[in-house]
């Protein structure tokens, strides 16, 4: 599990990359939190698109950041999220929350 | 149910094997040739058992934590995860969406995750005891066959 930060101008992108559970949560969270306080982004996007297995603790990974972002005045986003990954958010009712974004689907 | 295939493993409750103990159920589960999803919810809610162990039964405090996994000729898998930590009070208040003892960014949905990824799940607890959790899948795919 890794997580890749980005800094643009007014946002932070981080890229998740394996698998999130309790173990991996715990690791990723302090590094994204030290880039909130010190960028104080407008925008915080979670990117999904790299990840091959995710739990309840994705979720609250998610919502920890959600709070921090609020605290900054700031919003979030979560995108390309895998089926199976949207299925354990929407479960948490993260789907009326903010902004989950799906992996588009070649057919 | 007759139970045609058996394994056991019994690991350390360290963060770390959460990891291995659902890659090892879903190479067991292979044997009944599941979909992508229902591989994929078994090992989230195995996922959700064994870090339920590590984090409320044990406390993060290192113990053992029993894993039996049985293939089931209805077919499908029953897992069987068990702890010797603290135990739950009440296990229906547990079991309720949102409620959690830790401290942290825990979501309180493990039993939300695991009831509803998996087709059974029953809870056994005694405080100071521990705790068994044991869910099952009906796996659709091929008849389990043991040879």
């Amino acid at each position: 599990m890794s997580a890749r930060i980005e800094y643009h101008q007014r946002a932070i992108r981080v890229f998740f990359d394996g698998e999130i559970d309790h173990h991996a949560a715990g690791l990723m969270r302090v590094g994204i939190d030290n880039a909130i306080m010190h960028k104080r982004p407008q925008l915080l996007v979670l990117d999904f698109g790299a990840v091959t297995f995710m739990d309840s603790s994705g979720i609250g990974l998610v919502m920890g950041r959600y709070k921090q972002m609020k605290a900054v005045g700031g919003s979030l986003r979560v995108e390309n999220l895998s089926p199976a990954a949207y299925k354990v958010m929407k479960l948490a009712g993260m789907d009326k929350l903010g902004e989950l974004h799906q992996k588009a689907v070649n057919h | 149910m007759k139970i045609i295939n058996e394994m056991k493993l019994t690991f350390d409750a360290r963060s770390v094997n959460e990891g291995f103990s659902r890659a090892a159920v879903a190479a067991f589960a292979a044997l009944l040739d599941p979909t992508v999803e229902e591989l994929s919810d078994l090992r989230t809610a195995v996922s959700e058992a064994v870090t339920n162990a590590i984090v409320h039964g044990y406390r993060e405090q290192l113990g053992k934590i029993f894993l039996t996994a049985q293939i089931t000729d209805r077919p499908g898998i029953r897992i069987r995860i068990r702890d010797r930590g603290v135990g739950i009070e009440d296990v229906e208040q547990a079991r309720q969406p949102l409620f959690t003892t830790a401290a942290g960014e825990r979501a309180g949905l493990g039993f939300a995750v695991m009831e509803s990824f998996c087709d059974r799940m029953t809870v056994r607890s005694t405080p100071g005891v521990g705790t068994t959790v044991t869910l099952e899948k009906y796996i659709g795919g091929k008849p389990a066959r043991p040879d």
